[in-house]
């Protein structure tokens, strides 16, 4: 039986939250500044990370920063500097998918471990190789890949390999302000009430799946409509051997979040001591009620056969 | 020394290299029209490893045959292995690889690093050029792609007119942009909607076009959304107003060819293996006359407003200039029912021509009849119209019409046409 655990990540939306996702369970937490980072459940200045990381540091646990966003001009030249400030900060290893930073990152900090994410292109052993002889210690493997892809490619591969258990994933990201375009189109302007709020986008002939669209500085995102549930075929996971096990804070209230990952953590732990039968059903259902209505659980692309 | 310096121009006078027209060809028919009108290098793609799973596609002897008829003109032949890579594609890439090389294919489009790797391995003398795929937007990511060996980066769509230059200042690696054609409208290869909403993947050849598809937009408290009950959600639109949907506008860069030039973009690449002949040959006229006009002559060059015309004649969708001025707005897509289009149409292909009877023979693409304005376009020179004033079949009967696919006709011309000559008409 294989005792070694994997990690149990978690992003994080602010410091408070930091402390309380390693008081739920989690090994590592994952947080981002909105400049450098996309789809973050919060936004983290300097002074935050610097926060962030001590408080993972006293608990002996790593601390994360996405800088996973592609770059324009404009930014792509503070790259260097910004690095070179989170290494400083002690910050235990950066997230990227633009090229950019890897090239920032080597000549600011070269120590400095760097995990690759382009979220939809990380899809064969390969190509994770390839990252691996530059010298980058993860790669985060797209979400759209069976387990059994998955397991061939954390076999075939000499670097950690990340993936999501939990969570929404993003299908789509556009440089365009398309939900601004559209209601300028429109003539009409969104009301702004004073309630945060959250958009959605309705296919008119699927009209049970909703997937959650926003705009930021980076454009256009749109989200998943099933948050993706793999707690009951953690055993498979762990088995494979998987490095590391995301959980995604994304449009989850803390409550939520802290118990999902404390969910995961339980699994985890208990799937230390025995191999069959981990997973409470009191467990599944939990989560299933933490669901906002019209939104299911669901396995992804985990078991799922695509064409071309 | 005074008879030097009175030969030669003028020290300020303004000399750009002239860029690479490059354009698709989705066969082997469309290669040759492509490169007949004007294209420096086209772009194809193979039975396997492209993202235009429905483009035709070539087989290794259409390749061959392509190649051929391209070198002998001058121009280059690249392939597209464009796919963002699973762990069972890796099954016989490298033959595949070697095969292009011995074929003499000038390079290979790759977004994939494994992909640059294995093509690296199995093909050393293959050229490999970065995908658009790949997003490259700025040059330190282009500078990372020089250091792994590749000597073309194709930019991301979303890179403007003002950080060209910068990259072009920045790096000496090749840069080649799109100039024209359908654009993706998220950046490229970061977008699995297809995935998700019909199961087709769109990084390996399958996607379905979602983004264009309509959609219900709606706003909700975010309270409501984490939790249940609370309020409805609220529609963002009212009834009959138009879906929400995001589908762009196709770039058209036409006007603006002399800022790319000067800017030092080494490549200008039209859009669309899966586009009509009557559409390759039409923009490649184009682009080939305006690069010409304006390298020929750059100060005492103007646009004219017949190429932009012209390039509407076979134009698929309302045009814009993309990210090339700023980020695209509202105006740059299409919402709605999307304004009909292409107001002409391919009715003919000129197989011959006898300059003593001003006889040609054409080939008939689509319905035509005596009596109908017929436009005459032909690599780098004026089109014509004129009017269809007699047809004789090939057995030399007089018909009114043309009325089958591939049929030979013959009838006058008003000035000299040349095989691979089209005749158009008006839908």
């Amino acid at each position: 039986m294989n005792k070694r655990k994997p990690e149990l990540l978690a992003n994080a939306r602010d410091v408070e939250e930091v402390d309380k996702l390693f008081e739920a369970g989690a090994d590592a937490v994952l947080v981002g500044d909105e400049t450098y980072a996309l789809r973050m459940p919060g936004n983290f200045d300097l002074r935050m990370v610097q926060e962030a990381v001590k408080l993972a540091h006293g608990r002996g646990k790593p601390l994360y920063v996405s800088m996973n966003a592609l770059f324009h001009h404009e930014k792509a030249g503070g790259l260097e500097g910004y690095i070179r400030m989170l290494d400083q900060a002690g910050v235990d290893a950066i997230v990227f998918g633009d090229p950019a930073v890897f090239m920032a990152a080597r000549e600011a900090a070269p120590g400095m471990k760097l995990q690759w994410n382009t979220e939809t292109t990380s899809t064969n052993y390969q190509t994770v190789n390839f990252w691996a002889k530059k010298g980058v210690s993860r790669a985060v493997l797209a979400r759209e890949l069976s387990l059994a892809e998955v397991i061939a490619v954390k076999q075939n591969s000499k670097i950690e390999t990340q993936i999501q258990v939990h969570g929404m994933t993003c299908i789509f990201h556009s440089k365009r302000e398309l939900v601004s375009n559209y209601l300028r189109f429109q003539g009409s302007a969104r009301q702004e009430d004073g309630h945060e709020s959250q958009l959605f986008l309705k296919e008119t002939t699927r009209d049970a799946h909703q997937y959650p669209i926003y705009e930021n500085r980076h454009g256009t995102h749109i989200m998943s409509a099933e948050d993706i549930c793999m707690l009951e075929h953690l055993p498979g996971i762990v088995t494979a051997r998987i490095d590391s096990l995301f959980v995604e804070g994304m449009f989850k209230s803390t409550k939520n979040h802290l118990r999902t990952v404390a969910i995961y953590r339980q699994a985890l732990d208990l799937l230390q001591e025995q191999q069959d039968k981990v997973v409470h059903e009191a467990w599944i259902q939990e989560l299933q009620q933490m669901q906002p209505e019209g939104r299911l659980l669901g396995t992804g692309f985990y078991f799922k056969e695509q064409i071309y | 020394m005074m008879h030097m310096s009175q030969s030669t121009q003028p020290p300020n006078a303004l000399a750009y290299r002239k860029p690479e027209l490059l354009a698709p060809a989705g066969n082997l028919e469309k290669l040759k029209f492509a490169v007949l009108y004007g294209a420096d290098a086209v772009y194809i793609g193979g039975q396997k490893f492209g993202l235009r799973a429905k483009a035709g596609n070539f087989s290794l002897e259409d390749m061959q045959e392509g190649v051929r008829f391209a070198h002998e003109r001058g121009a280059k032949v690249y392939v597209a292995a464009n796919i963002i890579a699973h762990n069972e594609d890796f099954h016989e890439m490298e033959a595949y690889f070697r095969s292009l090389q011995e074929i003499g294919i000038d390079a290979v489009i790759v977004a994939d690093p494994a992909i640059i790797d294995i093509c690296k391995q199995a093909a050393p003398e293959l050229e490999i050029h970065l995908s658009t795929q790949a997003s490259a937007t700025n040059w330190q990511t282009v500078k990372f792609w020089a250091q792994e060996g590749i000597p073309r980066v194709v930019l991301a769509r979303e890179v403007s007119l003002d950080e060209i230059r910068e990259i072009k200042k920045r790096v000496s690696t090749e840069i080649e942009v799109f100039i024209h054609g359908s654009m993706c409208i998220s950046y490229s290869g970061r977008c699995v909607l297809s995935n998700h909403m019909t199961d087709r993947d769109a990084n390996r050849g399958g996607c379905a076009q979602s983004c264009r598809w309509k959609y219900e937009l709606y706003e909700e408290d975010l309270e409501d959304a984490q939790d249940q009950g609370g309020d409805m959600p609220r529609p963002l639109f009212a009834e009959g107003d138009e879906a929400f949907t995001m589908s762009s506008k196709d770039l058209c860069m036409v006007e603006h060819i002399p800022s790319l030039i000067e800017a030092g973009v080494e490549s200008l690449k039209i859009e669309g293996r899966m586009k009509s002949v009557h559409y390759i040959a039409t923009v490649v006229n184009t682009y080939r006359r305006v690069i010409d006009a304006f390298c020929e002559d750059p100060e005492g060059f103007t646009f004219q407003e017949k190429w932009k015309k012209e390039i509407e004649k076979a134009a698929n969708r309302p045009l814009t200039t993309g990210f090339y001025f700023g980020t695209p707005t509202e105006d740059d897509q299409i919402f709605g029912a999307p304004p009909k289009m292409a107001s002409y149409e391919f009715a003919g292909l000129v197989l011959d021509y006898d300059p003593g009877t001003q006889m040609a023979t054409i080939e008939q693409r689509t319905h035509f009849r005596v009596g109908q304005e017929v436009e005459f376009i032909g690599p780098k020179r004026e089109n014509f119209t004129q009017v269809v004033e007699k047809l004789w079949d090939e057995a030399g009967n007089e018909v009114e019409e043309a009325r089958h696919a591939m049929q030979k006709l013959k009838m006058k011309v008003q000035k000299p046409v040349k095989p691979y000559d089209m005749m158009r008409k008006e839908k």
